[in-house]
């Protein structure tokens, strides 16, 4: 591909083993190439967190394709990061039934707390915030993400718990699930 | 046909085209965005909402997008009632939308104006922040401005569907889309500029004009073609202040329908550049100092000289120029300004085109071909709009599984799903990669020479009566297999070749592989590339003479000749360096009609200051042997006249007649115009729109008192703004424009059908006709091995390769000074490291750039750059590491684009 060769601004880093491994492996499920764009911007951001423009054209040169085309995949889906994040995201939700039962509030919670507006990332690169629209759990508003867990029902003692649990393995009390 | 019914008025319209491009050909004013006659519908912007209703009884309707809507037998459609719907959407398309149409380029020409008026959403509710973005540096030839995009993605849908770009792309989405390059950097396909005419708004525009920006109105403009290639596209140049402002696409159905390359669009800066002969210059010899010659004094001494001098013609002369010379000089001293090798390629060609039974293929035929093979001519860089149109060709392969599966073939998301990376075939031979292998099913890197040898075998292949080739290898043997089997199944196979190899026997193959096609009635469609505006038109003018650049000189050292006449031309580009100067130092008398100054120039005793084409009217024959018109755009400066006038006192159209009359063939010519006593309301048709402000005031600063209007007494435009505009007459074409469309899309008004032909215009005339149906071969020659360690083969630039569009400040941005090309191993024999130079046998040392798909043994040299002559190489050099070397200013490694991208190694 031309364009991968033509860009003298970034170069592509060294894809390591086990991302070129686990790409590999996401090859053997499409006849395209392209097709694997998303999964393997995904694979990269597991191990380097985010996906730096040095990753961003090694993947495209990996699979051939287009850096371009490539960037239209990782910036449409918003939880590809083409920014470093923190340790940790907090993901909370800003949709309707969330905004009905105070997020807002509850941001501002959080941005008092730990220092950050949507979109920043805490000094010590802990906690990124980030707003996301409905996690699909609207019974249970207001909600936020943070890894793989979710928290429902959210209070800013709840929020005040699991920043804790992130920042040293304090355990959240379950009775306020 | 079906019938429909549209507001209560029953139409008669195609069911295999969409609802939208139907009631635009019946000349109804429905909105759109995102459709494009080139490129189909998507049904993205929601623009061109119709009523559509179940049956009679149906009062209520659903709202349907007529782009995405097949009319149907019956159908009952309303676009009235679909206006509310219409105007919200473009309100929402809207809310982002700066509004800063007076600063804006767009403004004026802008078609989301237009379709924002017509909807009638006049009043902003919206009173919340609108979105920004950054914008990108995209290079020297396109402005970037994102804030203004209402996401309607046509200019992805171009770029990168169409045009095969991939270094451009959307990104993000909703409110964050944005559509640019990866990283800023400079676009790198040679069909970029389009988007300035694609995009319906001011995001991409035409940035070379923006340093010197006037709005649409305020330019003259006039029927022009473009002087770039022979492909000739048409072209509606625009002039204001004496200057030459833009050039933007003229729609011709059969040649460059919506598109333009950007050697044609941002090309022409040179007829506003410092080195313009703008005024006649005479010296008594050649080492004496030139003084200024009054237009009378270079006339007199013009046809003082004439009388007894040899004639040089052009290929980047009209016609009629190159006819007033021949008239001037008498037949038998006229002499075509191209090599011996050149002239007899263009004379074969004719031949081919005459007698063989083939097809000369439009640009609109060779987007139509379901199998390909070009044999040694880059296309995309000698005859660009060629490359753009076998683009499209490797579509036709999906278009016909749409057919298949009863999907129309303008659903244009629905057609590229279904065919994925399925393609027509297109083979590709050549000695090195070029930029259309991306889209082939095969390239072979072959020299001209045996790409000859496999050509002739295929046209064996595929006819056992034409000529066999011997000793062929086995993987050549089943590669010719494959070609010839494909092109044989194919409904509308095509054959692209052309002189860029300078190889008569390659052009041979060609019309052999073209010959052995012919079935019964059917034809295979042909196009032969030759290398100048007017190639072709010169040697039919030559009719059968075989006078050519090489026996003028052999006749000046003779002695047989004293004096010569030289038209628009630079012999140093025609023949090596030496004997161009013992030509001209052996002449006692050299007078040379150019617009810009050149070598040439340089040597003669009178200098006459010649037109561009900008300010020039005649005829230009294309690489089909179409013959085309062009009108002068604006009138030059008193001392500055077109050729034509210096060589002739007669009117243009009378030359025009002789020429028709007394040449083979070129009895088509006399009929391109309408006659000069064509008139609207009894006025000659304006060169200037009805809005053309400060008529009275531009030159107030210069008098106060209005200067009487410039007469054009060749043509039936006049360089005024009295008069009845063209707006859906395209009898002559000088802009588009019609009520309330005031962009480019208004182009659909002076078709006969959206997209299809002109109603009025011609489409230039073919000048060959071939009714022959009969096979003849040429027999395969054997070449001789160049002498030498490295074969020479040429390599051509769209940005540099060309003479005048090469004096164009933003051309220069992306071209480079003269280099050689050859392979790595190669590289590392002669000892190369990446800042050596190379020393090239008559031409000085220059540096290198490796491309791994050259073959070992072969080396590229570039045509027409600065700093080689490549006329000066025979066909077998040495080379050799330079001794002491710098690399040249202007050269620039990563302005070579080829899709084996020359590696890093070469750059210094
Ligand atoms: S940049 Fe222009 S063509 Fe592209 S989506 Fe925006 S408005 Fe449409
Ligand atoms: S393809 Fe040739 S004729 Fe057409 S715009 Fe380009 S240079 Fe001009
Ligand atoms: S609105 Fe917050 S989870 Fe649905
Ligand atoms: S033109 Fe029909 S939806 Fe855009």
């Amino acid at each position: 591909m031309n364009n991968i060769i033509a860009s003298t601004v970034v170069k592509a880093r060294e894809l390591t083993a086990e991302e070129i491994k686990e790409i590999e492996h996401e090859k053997t499920h499409y006849p395209y190439t392209q097709a694997v764009g998303l999964e393997a911007l995904k694979i990269v951001q597991k191990y380097q967190g985010w996906v730096s423009d040095e990753s961003l054209l090694a993947v495209a040169k990996y699979l051939e394709i287009a850096p371009d085309e490539l960037e239209g995949v990782a910036t449409f889906f918003n939880m590809i990061f083409r920014r470093p994040v923190g340790k940790h995201v907090i993901l909370l939700c800003d949709s309707v039934a969330c905004w009905m039962l105070g997020c807002d509030s509850l941001q501002g919670h959080i941005t008092k707390n730990l220092g950050i507006e949507y979109g920043e990332t805490t000094k010590d690169d802990m906690f990124t915030l980030l707003p996301v629209p409905c996690l699909g759990a609207c019974d249970k508003s207001p909600v936020m993400m943070i890894g793989r867990e979710t928290y429902t029902h959210l209070t800013a003692e709840k929020i005040d718990q699991a920043i804790a649990h992130y920042r040293d393995g304090t355990p959240v009390d379950q009775d306020l699930e | 046909m079906v019938k429909i019914t549209v507001d209560g008025k029953v139409l008669e319209v195609d069911e295999n085209n969409n609802l939208l491009e139907e009631v635009l050909s019946q000349g109804e004013d429905l909105p759109y965005f995102c459709w494009h006659p080139s490129m189909g519908s998507v049904g993205s912007c929601r623009q061109c909402a119709v009523i559509e209703y179940a049956n009679d009884e149906d009062e209520r309707g659903r709202l349907n997008m007529a782009c995405m809507t097949s009319p149907r037998e019956g159908g009952r459609y309303s676009i009235e009632k679909a206006g509310q719907f219409r105007a919200q959407a473009i309100e929402s398309i809207m809310i982002n939308h700066p509004h800063d149409c007076p600063v804006c380029e767009e403004g004026g020409e802008c078609h989301l104006q237009d379709m924002t008026v017509m909807s009638g959403h006049t009043y902003r509710r919206y009173e919340g922040k609108k979105k920004t973005h950054t914008n990108q540096y995209l290079g020297p030839f396109i402005n970037h401005e994102m804030n203004r995009c209402i996401t309607c993605y046509r200019c992805v849908r171009y770029y990168n569907d169409y045009a095969g770009g991939t270094d451009f792309g959307p990104q993000a989405s909703h409110d964050n889309t944005y559509f640019g390059r990866w990283q800023e950097g400079p676009l790198e396909s040679e069909f970029s500029g389009n988007l300035a005419e694609v995009c319906p708004t001011g995001v991409f525009t035409d940035k070379p004009f923006g340093k010197q920006y006037v709005r649409k109105w305020d330019l003259q403009t006039a029927p022009s073609i473009c002087t770039g290639c022979s492909v000739g596209c048409n072209t509606n140049p625009g002039e204001r202040y004496g200057t030459l402002r833009r050039v933007v696409n003229r729609f011709n159905d059969e040649v460059n329908g919506y598109f333009l390359c950007d050697r044609g669009r941002f090309g022409t800066g040179y007829v506003n550049s410092d080195e313009r002969i703008t005024v006649s210059m005479t010296r008594a010899s050649s080492d004496a100092d030139p003084h200024l010659a009054s237009p009378d004094e270079a006339m007199s001494q013009l046809h003082v000289m004439a009388v007894d001098a040899i004639g040089i013609g052009s290929p980047r002369a009209s016609m009629e120029a190159n006819f007033a010379l021949r008239d001037l000089v008498g037949k038998d001293n006229f002499y075509a300004g191209v090599s011996a090798n050149d002239l007899a390629m263009g004379q074969q060609i004719l031949d081919i085109y005459r007698n063989r039974p083939v097809n000369v293929a439009s640009i609109k035929v060779i987007e139509g071909s379901d199998a390909v093979i070009v044999l040694g001519e880059d296309v995309t860089n000698t005859a660009a709009r060629i490359a753009l149109a076998l683009r499209q060709s490797v579509k036709n392969l999906g278009k016909k599984m749409a057919r298949d599966m009863k999907l129309p073939d303008w659903h244009d998301a629905a057609v590229r799903q279904l065919t994925m990376d399925r393609k027509s075939p297109l083979f590709i031979l050549s000695p090195h990669a070029t930029r259309l292998d991306d889209v082939a099913a095969n390239v072979h890197i072959s020299s001209a020479e045996e790409s000859a040898r496999i050509g002739f075998a295929i046209a064996n292949a595929i006819d056992s009566s034409a000529p066999a080739v011997k000793g062929l290898s086995k993987e050549e043997k089943s590669l010719v297999d494959t070609m010839a089997d494909a092109l044989k199944n194919a409904q509308q196979p095509l054959v692209v070749c052309g002189t860029g190899s300078f190889s008569p026997a390659l052009i041979d193959a060609a019309a052999n592989i073209a010959t052995a096609l012919q079935d019964g009635d059917k034809k295979a469609n042909l196009a032969m590339v030759v290398p100048e505006a007017n190639s072709l038109g010169l040697a039919l003018l030559m009719n059968g003479s075989d006078q050519s650049l090489d026996q003028a000189m052999s006749l000046v050292a003779d002695g047989d000749a004293k004096s010569a006449v030289v038209l628009e031309n630079d012999l140093y580009r025609r023949a090596p360096a030496d004997a161009v100067d013992s030509f001209v130092n052996a002449l006692d008398n050299l007078a040379v009609l150019d617009s810009t100054q050149t070598r040439t120039g340089e040597a003669a005793n009178l200098v006459i200051a010649a037109g561009t084409f900008a300010e020039s009217s005649g005829t230009f024959i294309n690489y089909e042997a179409r013959a085309q018109h062009f009108y002068s755009v604006f009138k030059p400066k008193d001392s500055i006249r077109a050729s034509v006038k210096w060589l002739s006192d007669q009117k243009l159209s009378e030359i025009t007649a002789a020429c028709a009359s007394s040449i083979t063939d070129c009895g088509g010519m006399a009929n391109l115009t309408p006659g000069e006593d064509f008139n609207v309301a009894g006025m000659k048709v304006p060169r200037q729109q009805h809005r053309y402000s400060g008529r009275t005031a531009m030159r107030a600063d210069i008098n106060v008192h209005e200067p009487k209007q410039e007469q054009d007494e060749d043509g039936i435009l006049s360089y005024s703004m009295e008069g009845v505009p063209a707006t859906r007459d395209a009898t002559v074409f000088n802009t588009a424009w019609s009520g309330g469309w005031n962009s480019n899309q208004s182009v659909f008004k002076f078709q006969s059908h959206t997209g299809g032909a002109l109603k009025q215009a011609s489409h230039g005339q073919c000048l060959i006709e071939n009714n022959s149906k009969t096979k003849t071969w040429n027999e395969i020659e054997k070449d001789n091995a160049p002498e030498g360690d490295f074969a020479v083969f040429p390599l051509y630039h769209l940005f540099g390769s060309e003479e005048l569009t090469a004096r164009t400040p933003a051309i220069q941005e992306k071209a480079t000074s003269a280099y050689i090309a050859l392979n790595g191993d190669d590289a590392q024999k002669l000892g190369l490291q990446a800042s050596d130079g190379v020393a090239l046998e008559h031409n000085g040392s220059v540096p290198f750039i490796i491309r791994s798909s050259i073959k070992p043994g072969t080396v590229g040299v570039p045509v027409g750059l600065e700093g080689v002559n490549f006329r000066n190489l025979p066909d077998g050099i040495a080379l050799e590491k330079a001794s002491s070397w710098t690399a040249p200013e202007k050269w620039h490694a990563a302005n070579i684009i080829a899709s084996d991208r020359a590696s890093s190694e070469g750059e210094a």
